[in-house]
């Protein structure tokens, strides 16, 4: 693709520097599964999109740098199935 | 102890003066003719001992108050009548439930609705047995003069405290109204029992833990144990549950805890029974009445006795036909249309003759009205 | 949204608080719906107590019936879960008695507004040191979606099927009304704002009020066409209004939404404290 036609898609936003480097040690969030019920909430609240869903709609860490230890998943978690493992 | 300072007191009075002694120290109520003079005594008296007391928005407000208030540690008392009780019985189903001992007084007046609410009845005695929907065992007893307003009333806390269970205690009208020189007792003079509280570690700590005897310790809330507390069915943890196999533990459980041991439940006044052939069976005010016949009676010649209920409910089967197992016949006396007979009638069946003298037009029953049945029956 | 100076705060906080105040031996997850808002509201309330540093053994849960009233259950405090629409007397009851332990009465529209509307006034009326938190989902949930006092006019429940005819309460302003010294409304959206309202419920001698709107999307977003949790989380932040601005607003512009925010913070005398001035009095008396 040329740089004409990549502009303002993808990139809508200039590329900015990671927040946090989570690329050595554990996740910033960690998932429970048996207590996650699959309301997909974090993956729709989560401003970076940090998590994608697995085939059962449960939330899957895809973008693990991406995250900015916002709060916003775990605080809205019905079943407090997000715990944080921030730096 | 020999000069003992009398009182003159009300019927009303003296209940609370007999809570008071028994370690009450939380009355929630709403007025209701005729059992005000319960409230506003408790409104005076429990500031002087550091009590509390509330006016509550209703009835049902104030039973769930009470509930609330033992549940977090205190001995508590509410005071009503028919229509107050009323509105009172799905909450009492609660203490049911949750094995919660509270006091309910029923200062019972003419039924049903509004009735009349400055004359007197006993037609309230079925409804405490029943009075709430489900499955469970009640604990109601009787007193028929002020004296015993005051030791009935102690009495009545000692059973709720000793078998967590909610228990009611049935006036009429014309005892609570009644003024009757009475004395208070010293410190000591009667047993107070109190609830049973656990010592096991908190963690370890099972509200409705299944015991020898069904009653669980009972901890109140802030005291280092925390637990649920829920009126729906629930395991010894308190968690809800629906399983069969933990339903019903929990039913036998609330029946058994009591029904177990309702001997220790039974009080009885006997008179002129040792070789009666016809006895009086009644309760509250009608037992005065029923035994200034009886002394008549006898003086006629006649072998007639009495037997005074102070426990209403559960029924004393036992004693009652061990009592009465010389008697051919028995007259139940009530202020009612017929409500304790029903128990006589299941008790006895068709080994004796069965009779029944009610009177329901608020006013009480007297000696001669309960000679003139004698005489009929005789 | 927060501003840049909450955001940093709100990125020190860790999860773990959270589960140091789940009930050992019950069971998670919990009995509500995928997405249900109440779960919001319990960690709200968790690190709001948390913040406070109460003591487990001094704050107890009270609640009536309902799919709010199933909260205590799920915390490590005394809980009692009592009859539908009788928290507040309850509750009235266990302060009354022991007016040290922190009392905090869970309740929802249907329990507090309907059967529960005599307690809920005169609770209001009496300022006795309590917070309730009235999950507002506009329906009754847990019976399977009847309209309650709060079903908006013309919408639809199982109750109303041909839409409702009825006016509903604004439970903020029935409490001001009854005498409530602090009275706040939020939503299950605004999470951060909850948390602090109800740190500040806590604090407040008197009766305080928070009202969380919260989205009941099995009967009454079905019924009414809001769609999953996640759109009804975000209609709720459409429909929010701060109160501040909300003032300069027409009742036309206001139709449809939701006024937030802390609604009224006055001091009165308590009830517990007054009462205990009468016993200091006479206590003693003969």
């Amino acid at each position: 693709m040329s740089d004409s036609e990549t502009a303002g898609k993808t990139d809508s936003k200039p590329a900015r520097k990671r927040k946090y480097d989570y690329s050595s040690g554990p996740p910033p969030l960690e998932i429970n599964m048996k207590w996650c019920k699959a309301c997909n909430i974090c993956i729709a609240l989560c401003p970076q999109q940090v998590f994608e869903p697995d085939r059962d709609g449960k939330p899957v860490i895809a973008r693990p740098d991406d995250c900015t230890q916002c709060t916003i998943c775990w605080v809205h978690c019905p079943d407090f199935a997000i715990t944080s493992n921030y730096k | 102890m020999a000069n003992k300072k009398r009182h003159l007191m009300l019927g009303n009075l003296a209940c609370v003066h007999g809570a008071i002694y028994a370690g009450m120290r939380f009355f929630a109520g709403y007025p209701i003719t005729p059992s005000t003079e319960v409230a506003e005594g408790c409104a005076r008296e429990l500031p002087k001992i550091g009590g509390k007391f509330i006016q509550m928005e209703d009835e049902i407000g104030s039973i769930a108050a009470i509930i609330g208030a033992s549940i977090a540690g205190l001995k508590s008392m509410t005071a009503t009548s028919g229509p107050g009780y009323s509105l009172m019985v799905e909450n009492i189903g609660y203490a049911y439930m949750t094995e919660t001992p509270v006091v309910i007084f029923n200062v019972q007046r003419g039924g049903p609705s509004t009735g009349m609410p400055t004359k007197g009845s006993q037609s309230d005695t079925m409804q405490a047995r029943w009075g709430t929907h489900g499955d469970y065992t009640a604990i109601a007893v009787a007193p028929s003069t002020v004296q015993e307003c005051l030791t009935e009333t102690i009495r009545a806390f000692n059973l709720a405290e000793r078998f967590r269970t909610p228990v009611a205690v049935l006036l009429d009208e014309v005892i609570a109204h009644s003024r009757e020189m009475i004395t208070i007792p010293e410190k000591g003079e009667y047993e107070v029992f109190d609830r049973v509280k656990p010592t096991c570690k908190p963690e370890d700590y099972a509200p409705f833990e299944m015991t020898p005897n069904g009653v669980s310790p009972m901890a109140g809330f802030g005291e280092g144990y925390r637990y649920n507390v829920t009126g729906l069915t629930h395991d010894p943890m308190g968690f809800t549950t629906n399983n069969p196999a933990e339903v019903s533990p929990k039913l036998d459980k609330l029946r058994n805890k009591i029904l177990d041991y309702r001997d220790e439940t039974v009080k009885m006044r006997t008179e002129m029974m040792d070789d009666a052939e016809v006895a009086f069976i009644s309760y509250g005010s009608v037992s005065r009445a029923a035994l200034q016949a009886v002394m008549l009676a006898r003086k006629a010649g006649v072998k007639v006795g009495t037997v005074q209920l102070y426990t209403i409910w559960p029924f004393p089967e036992k004693q009652l036909a061990e009592i009465c197992s010389r008697c051919k016949k028995v007259i139940v006396g009530e202020l009612n249309m017929g409500q304790i007979v029903l128990e006589v009638e299941r008790i006895f069946g068709k080994e004796k003759e069965i009779h029944t003298i009610q009177r329901y037009d608020g006013e009480f029953l007297t000696p001669m009205q309960l000679l003139e049945k004698l005489d009929e029956v005789l | 949204m927060a501003t840049v100076k909450e955001t940093d705060k709100a990125e020190k906080q860790k999860s773990d608080v959270m589960l140091q105040y789940l009930r050992p031996k019950k069971k998670f997850p919990s009995v509500w719906c995928a997405g249900c808002g109440n779960g919001a509201v319990m960690g709200a309330i968790i690190r709001a107590i948390d913040k406070l540093g109460y003591t487990k053994d001094e704050v107890v849960m009270v609640s009536g019936i309902g799919c709010s009233s199933r909260l205590p259950v799920y915390l490590d405090f005394s809980s009692l879960h009592t009859t539908h629409g009788r928290a507040l007397p309850y509750a009235t009851g266990v302060k009354f008695a022991k007016p040290h332990l922190k009392v905090i009465v869970i309740t929802g529209d249907g329990d507090a507004l309907a059967i529960g509307g005599n307690h809920f006034i005169h609770a209001c009326r009496r300022n006795i040191d309590i917070t309730a938190i009235l999950i507002n989902n506009f329906i009754y949930g847990m019976t399977g979606g009847q309209g309650s006092p709060t079903t908006p006019s013309q919408a639809f429940s199982t109750t109303t099927p041909y839409g409702n005819v009825e006016k509903h309460f604004n439970p903020s302003e029935l409490a001001m009304a009854a005498g409530a010294t602090f009275v706040g409304r939020t939503t299950v959206y605004h999470v951060p704002q909850m948390e602090k309202m109800i740190t500040q419920a806590l604090e407040h001698k008197g009766f305080s009020l928070v009202e969380a709107v919260s989205n009941c999307h099995t009967y009454f977003g079905r019924l009414n066409r809001q769609g999953d949790p996640v759109a009804m989380l975000k209609m709720f932040k459409e429909q929010a209004v701060p109160a501040a601005r909300a003032k300069n607003m027409t009742p036309e512009e206001l139709e449809g939404k939701l006024v937030t925010g802390v609604l009224l913070d006055i001091e009165k005398t308590e009830f517990c404290d007054e009462y205990q001035k009468v016993v200091d009095a006479h206590r003693g008396d003969k």
